[in-house]
C-alpha cells in the first residue's frame, strides 16, 4: 500500500497525513504497521500514532508541540480542538 | 566525485561565482546603476532603497555592514562603487571598511564624477576592464571547511515543514559532516523552540544568546505587533494543520538539521565557527537572504511551498518546492521537488540529488534564479527615516 501519512521522527507520536485521510481507511508510512483513520483528516494535519492521555506531550519532529487536553485515541486528527500549547496562550 | 572548486580570494576565502559587482552607496544613484546594467550585461548590478535618511547607530552599523559585506563577498571578484557624495553612506565613510577587501575596488561619485551621465559612462567602463581582469582567474579546488551554505525558507505552505526543510536539514547535516558551515537566521520563526535550540548549544554562553535572541524577538513581535502577535502563526498556518506557535517553528528550524549549535552571529556579522551557526536576522526573505549574503554565504538553498522565485545577487540560490504542484506550476523557477517524497521517493534518494546537484552548482552550473535573473536586494532597517 502507498504511503498516506509520513512520520518525521522515529520519536513522533503523531504523523502527517499526505492527502485527505476518511474514517475507516488503513494509515500507511515507513517503519510503523497500519491501522485504522478513525475520523476524517485534512492533508497536511496530525493523525495520532498511538493511544494519547491528557495532558501528555505531543511529539511531532522528535520535539514536544503541544499538550493534549484530552485522551486521544490511535488514528484520531490531533489538533487545535484536543490539544494547546505550552506557551503562547490567549 | 566530491571535489567543488571555486576561485581563490586574498582574504583566504573561496567564491563559486567571479562577478563584477556594481553597487551603489544611496537609492539617489540607482538610475545611474541601471544605466551601467544595459551597458554591461555580464556585471552583477544592484539597486536598492538605503543609504541615507536614517541616523541611528543600529540602522548605521546595518546599512555599513551590508554594503561592506557584499563587496567583500567571496563570489564577488571586483566592485564598481558609485556614490552620490552627500549621502550618509558615502564613499569616504564606507572606504575604511574596504581596505582589506584586498581586490580591485573603482570608486565613482556622481557629484565629482560629472553628473549621472558621466558617472554612468565612467562606471561602465570600469566594469568592462574589471570583467576583462578577473576573466582570467581560474578555478581551483576548494575544501569543504570553506563552504559556507545558508538555508531560507519563504512563502511557506503546510508541506514545507514536512517535506522541503526536512530534505534541507539532511543535507545541512551532510555539510557539516564534511566540516562545512552552514548558517540560517529568521529569529520571529524560531519563537516557540528555544528550548529546543539552546539544548542544542555547544556550550552555555551559545545557549544564552539563543535564548537572549529568541526572547528579544517574541518581544518585538508582541510590541510591534500587539495583539495581532498571535498572527505569527496564521489562521492559514492552522487551516495547513499547524496547531501551535513550537510546530511551526520546529518546521521552519528543521532545515538546519539536528548538530550542535557552534554560534550566534549578528544580522549580516561573519561566522568565525564551523558547523551549525544561527544568524539574528529577521523572518522576511529579502532582509533575511541580505543577512545571509552579507556574511558571506556562497550559496544558498530556499524552500518555497506558495512558491517565490526570489534569488539573491551574486549568490546561487537553488529553489526547493516542498509540493509537486507548486514544482510543476512554477517549474521555470524551481530547482528540487521535495514533494517527492510524499510521492514515495525516499529522503535519502532526494538528498542525494540535492547534493549532487550543489556541487554542480557550485562549480559553476547556473540555479534557476540565476538564469532567469530573479536578483532580489533589500535589507533590514529598525527606525523610521527621518
Amino acid at each position: 500500500m502507498k504511503d498516506n501519512i509520513i512520520m518525521i521522527h522515529p520519536q513522533d507520536n503523531v504523523a502527517v497525513a499526505l492527502r485527505d485521510l476518511t474514517e475507516g481507511e488503513k494509515a500507511a508510512a515507513k517503519g510503523i504497521d497500519e491501522f485504522s483513520v478513525m475520523e476524517k483528516i485534512p492533508a497536511s494535519h496530525k493523525i495520532a500514532l498511538q493511544d494519547i492521555s491528557a495532558g501528555e506531550e505531543i511529539v511531532k519532529y522528535g520535539e514536544t508541540v503541544a499538550v493534549s487536553t484530552r485522551d486521544i485515541k490511535k488514528g484520531e486528527w490531533v489538533h487545535t480542538h484536543n490539544l494547546e500549547s505550552r506557551r503562547w496562550k490567549k | 566525485m566530491n571535489e567543488i572548486t571555486g576561485y581563490e580570494r586574498k582574504d583566504g576565502r573561496f567564491g563559486i561565482r567571479n562577478h563584477v559587482l556594481v553597487l551603489p552607496t544611496v537609492s539617489c544613484v540607482n538610475g545611474v546603476i541601471n544605466r551601467i546594467s544595459r551597458e554591461v550585461s555580464e556585471a552583477v548590478c544592484i539597486t536598492h532603497a538605503h543609504g541615507c535618511g536614517r541616523g541611528g547607530p543600529r540602522d548605521l552599523q546595518i546599512l555599513f555592514g551590508i554594503l561592506s559585506g557584499l563587496v567583500h563577498h567571496p563570489n564577488v571578484g571586483g566592485v564598481v562603487l558609485i556614490g552620490l557624495g552627500c549621502e550618509v553612506s558615502n564613499t569616504k565613510n564606507l572606504l575604511p571598511l574596504l581596505k582589506d577587501a584586498r581586490k580591485p575596488v573603482e570608486v565613482f561619485n556622481v557629484q565629482e564624477d560629472g553628473g549621472s551621465l558621466k558617472t554612468a559612462e565612467k562606471g561602465a567602463a570600469a566594469a568592462h576592464r574589471m570583467l576583462a581582469e578577473i576573466r582570467k582567474q581560474k578555478r581551483v579546488p576548494v575544501p569543504w571547511e570553506k563552504l559556507l551554505v545558508s538555508m531560507e525558507c519563504g512563502g511557506s505552505d503546510a508541506m514545507s515543514g514536512v517535506t522541503a526543510n526536512v530534505a534541507m536539514g539532511s543535507v545541512s547535516d551532510w555539510l557539516v559532516e564534511k566540516g562545512a558551515t552552514v548558517i540560517f537566521g529568521e529569529n520571529t520563526e524560531m519563537i516557540g523552540t528555544a528550548h529546543v535550540l539552546a539544548r542544542r548549544a555547544k556550550n552555555e554562553q551559545v545557549a544564552g544568546e539563543i535564548n537572549r535572541m529568541i526572547n528579544q524577538a517574541e518581544k518585538l513581535t508582541r510590541d510591534t505587533m500587539g495583539n495581532l502577535a498571535s498572527l505569527v502563526i496564521s489562521p492559514g498556518n492552522m487551516d495547513g494543520g499547524m496547531s501551535t506557535i513550537a510546530e511551526k517553528s520546529m518546521g521552519c528550524i528543521f532545515k538546519g538539521g539536528t548538530t550542535t549549535i557552534n554560534q550566534v552571529v549578528g544580522y549580516g556579522e561573519t561566522p568565525t565557527e564551523k558547523g551549525l551557526v544561527l544568524q539574528d536576522g529577521p523572518g522576511y526573505d529579502g532582509d533575511s537572504m541580505a543577512g545571509l549574503a552579507a556574511s558571506g554565504s556562497q550559496l544558498m538553498f530556499f524552500s518555497t511551498g506558495r512558491g517565490t522565485p526570489a534569488g539573491f545577487p551574486a549568490l546561487p540560490v537553488i529553489k526547493v518546492a516542498s509540493n509537486s504542484k507548486i514544482f510543476e506550476a512554477m517549474k521555470d523557477d524551481m530547482d528540487v521537488n521535495a514533494g517527492s517524497l510524499v510521492e514515495g521517493k525516499p529522503l535519502s534518494g532526494l538528498r542525494s540529488e540535492m547534493i549532487d546537484l550543489m556541487i554542480r552548482v557550485i562549480n559553476g552550473e547556473e540555479t534557476r534564479a540565476e538564469m532567469n535573473g530573479m536578483d532580489v536586494f533589500t535589507f533590514m532597517t529598525v527606525n523610521p527615516p527621518f
